[in-house]
């Protein structure tokens, strides 16, 4: 509980840095968790090599899905697209440095679902993406 | 000879009896219970009934909402559950299990779901002559509603489903071939591999009611190659009240929803709906929570004591039955001798009826099942209004067919 709402957690809830929509942009998804009612909408820049050149996040949910976007998108800056499809579940528990039971890893792994539809360009994301 | 799998060689029924309270109990008083029903419903292991209380003293609580312990230790429990059920039956994800009431539910979910998206007036769906009512009625309804034809293998004298005919019937380019695996009145269990290929060979989307194969012997959906495949959890240790539908992803994902509900939508206005991903598309309101963990503990249950090992005990105690109800002349098996044949025998008696048969044996606590088997057009093919049926199980016993035997012994004398 107390390493749940530690206070890297709190800070990127309270004070994200990646908050923001990016238009027009090359790659824009969102979707939701029931949960919570947990949305997240993720939009992507790339440059020239199809790096990504700028990422942001929007949306709204609780501490631990808005937390991990924001992380997130902090980690995923000039990556390859290919790396952002390489990046697993275990990428983000590292990023939050967290332990998670099954109903709140549903929030914590939706910004990475919603990233990989959006790399994928699914028409809906699905958690064999994150698992 | 060919060398029997270790689990085989010491298979110790005693022992396996010892894991089932219920076999210790008298029907009369003096007189133990003789369980020959299994096909009807199996007994349940001292594991599923321990693992379904410890569940509601400890853990209690809905699922996937919840964030506090109770919920994420009920949720966790729930999808390791459907992660066991899938690995027992080889499903390549666990997403691919959608846990229902039972194989009769299972089966109408795809009828109202898949069928009304996929099917339309004069498509024909394929079944056999030897189908439960489950996997009759659900596609007469539909058949009614949407002018779709529905034909039938036939199932030889020997028991047998009639392949070459099964031949002819592709020819006329079925949507669906929907089949059981495994008779609940014969025995016979069916070429299913080849069924399933000669059906994608015609173009045709095939459901296998598993039912009464994935009990009784390994089944490996993706050697099987089945679309749709059901079963249900009380016939293999488990507890009533819940089930499966396995399907192929592609397919569970472009079927519309089945029930509405809570669990089943990603989000809800007052006028629509976003339906949530597989298998929570599929599965609305609260589920089974405590049965689908007495599932989880079932299926554990029989992986340990071996599937090959069970189906192995089961050809034993069945082809003893038939060789010993051979003896007595009044008894004549439906169905073939000479194939394959599950731990399942339906028999009559020269001038006896099913029902009488049955409550003589059970005065002498023998618990055996008369009448159509949820399969009366089977019967009627016959010209038989009605059967007895004894069946076997990994608890059953050669001592048990004895009994059997000496009770329609019994059943000769009072008769005369």
């Amino acid at each position: 509980m107390n390493d749940l709402y530690r206070e890297l957690i709190i800070d990127h809830y309270k004070n994200p840095q990646y908050r923001g929509i990016l238009e027009p942009n090359d790659i824009s998804f969102e979707d939701e968790n029931p949960l919570c009612g947990d949305h997240i909408r993720i939009d992507l820049r790339l440059d020239e090599n199809g790096k990504v050149k700028e990422a942001m996040f929007d949306g709204h949910g609780c501490a631990i899905s808005q937390a991990s976007a924001d992380l997130l998108i902090e980690s995923i800056q000039g990556k390859s697209l290919d790396d952002v499809k390489a990046l697993a579940k275990e990428d983000v528990l590292d990023l939050l440095g967290i332990e998670l039971g099954p109903v709140r890893l549903k929030c914590a792994l939706l910004p990475l679902k919603v990233l990989k539809a959006g790399v994928y360009g699914l028409g809906q994301a699905d958690d064999d993406l994150v698992e | 000879m060919t060398t029997l799998p270790a689990s085989v060689q010491t298979y110790d029924v005693i022992r396996i009896r010892d894991d089932f309270p219920i076999l210790k109990r008298e029907v009369h008083p003096g007189i133990p219970l003789v369980y020959l029903d299994s096909t009807a419903t199996s007994q349940k292991p001292a594991a599923v009934i321990e693992a379904i209380d410890t569940f509601y003293r400890h853990t209690n609580a809905n699922i996937h909402r919840g964030v506090h312990t109770l919920a994420e230790e009920a949720t966790a429990a729930y999808e390791s559950a459907r992660q066991r059920v899938a690995e027992f039956i080889g499903a390549p994800s666990a997403r691919q299990v959608i846990f229902t009431r039972n194989a009769t539910e299972s089966i109408n979910l795809v009828a109202f779901t898949w069928a009304r998206a996929n099917l339309k007036a004069g498509d024909v769906i394929v079944l056999t002559e030897m189908e439960h009512h489950s996997n009759l009625v659900p596609w007469q309804i539909l058949a009614a509603e949407r002018n779709i034809r529905l034909e039938f293998i036939p199932v030889t004298p020997a028991g047998l489903l009639d392949l070459a005919e099964y031949l002819r019937l592709l020819e006329l380019k079925p949507r669906l071939v929907s089949f059981t695996q495994m008779s609940n009145v014969l025995g016979t269990i069916n070429p299913a591999k080849e069924i399933i290929h000669l059906a994608h060979q015609a173009g045709a989307i095939t459901l296998v009611d598993a039912a009464q194969s994935v009990p009784h012997f390994p089944v490996d959906v993706p050697s099987l190659g089945a679309d749709f495949l059901v079963f249900s959890a009380h016939k293999m240790c488990g507890p009533t009240g819940i089930g499966v539908l396995y399907g192929r992803k592609d397919l569970l994902e472009s079927m519309p929803p089945f029930l509405g509900g809570g669990d089943m939508i990603k989000g809800v206005q007052l006028r629509s709906f976003r339906p949530n991903e597989i298998p929570y598309k599929f599965e609305a309101g609260t589920p089974a929570v405590a049965e689908a963990i007495g599932f989880g503990a079932a299926v554990d249950y029989l992986k340990s004591v071996g599937m090959e090992a069970i189906a192995a005990h089961e050809r034993e105690i069945v082809s003893y039955a038939m060789e010993r109800l051979e003896e007595v002349p009044e008894v004549s098996i439906f169905g073939g001798t000479h194939h394959e044949r599950g731990g399942v025998i339906s028999f009559t008696f020269a001038g006896v009826h099913p029902h009488d048969i049955s409550q003589i044996l059970d005065s002498v606590g023998i618990a055996i099942r008369a009448g159509h088997h949820c399969a009366m057009p089977l019967h009627e093919k016959f010209g038989l209004p009605a059967t007895a049926r004894a069946s076997f199980y990994l608890y059953s016993t050669t001592q048990e067919v004895d009994k059997l035997v000496e009770g329609l012994y019994k059943v000769k004398k009072i008769f005369g």
